[in-house]
């Protein structure tokens, strides 16, 4: 079971990094989500993976019984999954910013911040 | 009083920036407010980095677990030496951005939310000094993460959006590289907290899972803190940002990385075993070289100290590329003496572009004459970072590199003296064409640099200079946190020691 | 817009307040919680500036975005010290016992966590629709 899990992570984290070194930065953005998606399935399965009763203490007792699962792991996932969100969610609206600002979604054409304060002449005169 | 102070300072270093921040986000509409907020909170910040110094010192090492859950089960919080002075440095530069951010900072930029993410900022530093918990560390790194992409962007400049996206790529990776490696960790040992952790792992079976997570958590800490392979996101987007933020940036950022790489590496793994020592002492003397070649060719001030502060992550990680308890003090000292200095020369930086209207070192000029007292207040800081004797720069690299010597680096120290050289032919280069050589404008008008952004400068310069004149005291500290740092019975007994003062037991 | 959907908005949005009110207190001894809760809100204002435009959403808001982050990121925060002045612990909550009813100033805190989450998420999502309405 686990090889599975880990053919799919390293599917993943496969296609994360192919869509990271695009020129598009879109795809980069949606390479960051499919790596941090594979992170989280990596927690999951080195958290052990195992089938059984949720981690709810029950009615009328102080600690979880001894069948129920790792609650760890589905804490540390679902803090990953919030703090994800809020960084895709930040880096969208960064991109579509930027693409607003320099009007190109392609990295290549996105030089500003090498353009300031260059040490080469040419781009000085360029940029006053 | 005094008690309740000294039972609860691990947690206001934490609690009051975290207020602050609220409280600046919450009086939105009122930037008049935000700004005295932002003072009181920052002196109080100080004022209670400056009591959790003081518990340590006198008490040893303090713990807390926040909500009162035991440790391991609970998330730690542990301040020794090392962690205690990296907060009280970050709290002192922190005011001293404050103070400088009065005369600094437009309306503008007060307006896009400067002050809750500057708090925010310190919030997720504080937090990430302090931390006993691996998991934890990860998540301060992303408030961290997230506040300097605010602060990044305060102008919405193309240049700054642009540099943005760059640092936003890779430090996501970094995080993403660093929680894979606390998942692997977790897998192999069952546990996060750093204490419970550094019991475990000596027992473990050396697997395949925990040298990849070893090397994880270098490749991580090494893009955060700017290592030579990983280090392009930093000149790439630090000198876009508005110069307060740089400077507080270049103070403090990398610094939280290698000092995750420090805790890291001397409480949960070895340098010596596993073949990481070598690593990183190719990536220390690449760091050091690649970073004053960069910084040789740059004209723009901000690039420059972009660069150098690359070289100087260089000589504070061949501290532990070497791990003596004397290469380690002398990490420690380089580290406290490098924040002040780095941070203090961007604000120079500032209060040249306030004075001449330009960050282009071949545009500017003729400061020595108009403004003598920015002429020694940027010497100081510039001559310690090239290491010039009786300033702090000069015990700092004598500290490494003597240690390099001893513990069988020569090398290391060769490459260490022969970058210290281009370091002052870089400083000698903004010294030369900024103040010694006239403008070269004649009708440009050399403003007058407002006492807000001097008396900053000239705060921490005076520490330099009492660093310079008097290392004894700091030498001593830096030896004292070293062998704590080293000592990991000391912090596992410390945590696990702690008396249970809460009611709520788990 | 539809007139159907442009109607319907507002009853949904008072529905979805409801809701999340509903998830926000459930989330006491029951799955759910602040954050949940907070994200429904954030949905429901989202729907009404969809519908209308961001306009009307910051209307019905009454405050910026990160004023609400501010107040509810201060509420959490203050819950956390009755326990630090009783037990020298941030965060170890107080709880009552008032008839069947189990309070505590954790529920304070989820308090507090409902109104980072609306805020930030508001932040967020009123930026981006202006920016495409631009």
């Amino acid at each position: 079971m686990s090889l599975v899990y880990a053919f799919a992570i390293a599917a993943q984290m496969g296609c994360g990094v192919y869509l990271l070194l695009s020129r598009h930065v879109v795809r980069i953005l949606l390479g960051v989500v499919l790596l941090s998606a594979a992170t989280n399935l990596l927690i999951f399965v080195a958290g052990g993976l195992v089938f059984t009763a949720p981690p709810v203490i029950a009615q009328g007792t102080q600690m979880l019984g001894g069948e129920a699962a790792n609650p760890l792991p589905q804490a540390l996932i679902l803090t990953a999954i919030v703090i994800g969100f809020a960084l895709v969610a930040f880096a969208a609206a960064l991109v579509l910013k930027a693409y607003r600002a320099m009007g190109s979604v392609f990295t290549s054409e996105q030089t500003d911040a090498e353009a300031l304060g260059t040490p080469f002449d040419a781009e000085v005169a360029r940029n006053g | 009083m005094a008690d309740f102070l000294n039972e609860t300072a691990l947690f206001w270093p934490l609690a009051i920036p975290l207020a602050t921040a609220a409280l600046c986000a919450a009086l939105w509409s009122l930037p008049r407010w935000q700004r005295g907020a932002n003072l009181v909170g920052l002196g109080l910040t100080l004022a209670a980095s400056l009591v959790l110094l003081n518990a340590v010192m006198s008490d040893g090492i303090q713990v807390k677990q926040f909500g009162g859950w035991a440790p391991p089960f609970g998330i730690s919080f542990v301040a020794d030496q090392f962690s205690a002075a990296m907060v009280v440095i970050s709290s002192i530069l922190a005011l001293a951005a404050g103070v400088f951010a009065t005369a600094d900072l437009r309306r503008r930029q007060e307006r896009s939310g400067f002050y809750p993410l500057f708090n925010g900022l310190m919030v997720g530093v504080n937090g990430a000094f302090l931390t006993g918990d691996i998991f934890n560390l990860y998540v301060w790194f992303e408030v961290m993460l997230i506040t300097t992409l605010g602060l990044i962007t305060l102008d919405r400049t193309r240049a700054q959006l642009d540099g943005a996206i760059k640092y936003a790529v890779l430090n996501l990776f970094s995080t993403i590289l660093f929680l894979m490696a606390i998942g692997l960790l977790y897998g192999v040992t069952g546990t996060l907290n750093m204490a419970d952790l550094a019991i475990v792992l000596p027992q473990a079976q050396g697997s395949v899972a925990l040298t990849v997570a070893a090397m994880m958590f270098l490749l991580a800490f090494g893009i955060k803190a700017g290592f030579f392979p990983m280090f392009f996101w930093l000149p790439a987007s630090y000198h876009t940002a508005s110069i307060i933020v740089s400077a507080v940036f270049a103070g403090l950022l990398t610094k939280v990385g290698v000092y995750a790489c420090f805790r890291v590496f001397t409480l949960l793994f070895e340098v010596e075993d596993g073949g990481i020592r070598p690593l990183v002492a190719f990536f220390a003397a690449g760091t050091m070289v690649f970073g004053v070649f960069g910084a040789a060719i740059q004209w723009d001030v901000r690039r420059i100290l972009s660069f150098h502060i690359i070289s100087q992550i260089g000589y504070i990680m061949l501290g532990l590329a070497i791990a003596t308890p004397l290469a380690l003090a002398g990490a420690v000292f380089y580290i406290i003496h490098h924040i002040v200095v780095k941070a203090n020369l961007f604000f120079v930086a500032g209060a040249i572009h306030r004075a001449t209207g330009t960050y282009d070192l071949r545009k500017a000029g003729g400061l020595m004459k108009s403004s003598p007292l920015l002429a020694v207040l940027f010497l100081i800081p510039a001559l310690s970072l090239a290491g010039i004797p009786p300033l702090s720069g000069f015990w700092a690299k004598f500290m490494v590199i003597d240690a390099s010597f001893r513990g069988d680096a020569a090398w290391l120290g060769a490459v260490a003296l022969f970058v210290g050289l281009l370091t002052v032919f870089s400083m000698s280069k903004i010294w030369i064409e900024a103040f010694w050589k006239d403008s070269p404008r004649k009708t440009a008008r050399v403003r007058s640099v407002p006492a807000g952004m001097l008396a900053p400068i000239a705060a921490l310069c005076a520490i330099t200079l009492v660093i310079g004149f008097n290392p004894e005291p700091l030498v001593a500290f830096s030896h004292l946190a070293a062998d704590t740092m080293a000592d990991q019975a000391q912090f596992i007994a410390a945590v696990f020691n702690e008396r249970q003062i809460a009611g709520v037991q788990p | 817009m539809s007139i159907i959907f442009s109607t319907m908005s507002r009853l949904f949005f008072v529905l979805m307040l409801v809701v999340s009110l509903y998830m926000l207190f459930r989330g006491h001894n029951e799955p759910g919680g602040g954050f949940v809760g907070g994200l429904i809100a954030a949905l429901g204002f989202a729907l009404l500036a969809l519908a209308h435009d961001v306009a009307t959403a910051r209307r019905a808001l009454m405050v910026h975005p990160v004023a609400l982050m501010g107040a509810g990121l201060l509420l959490a925060f203050l819950s956390g010290l009755p326990g630090l002045l009783s037990d020298r612990s941030f965060l170890t909550h107080w709880w009552a016992e008032i008839g069947s009813l189990h309070l505590g100033t954790a529920t304070t805190f989820d308090i507090g966590v409902y109104f980072v989450v609306i805020g930030g998420v508001l932040c967020l999502i009123f930026r981006l629709y202006e920016e495409v309405d631009q």
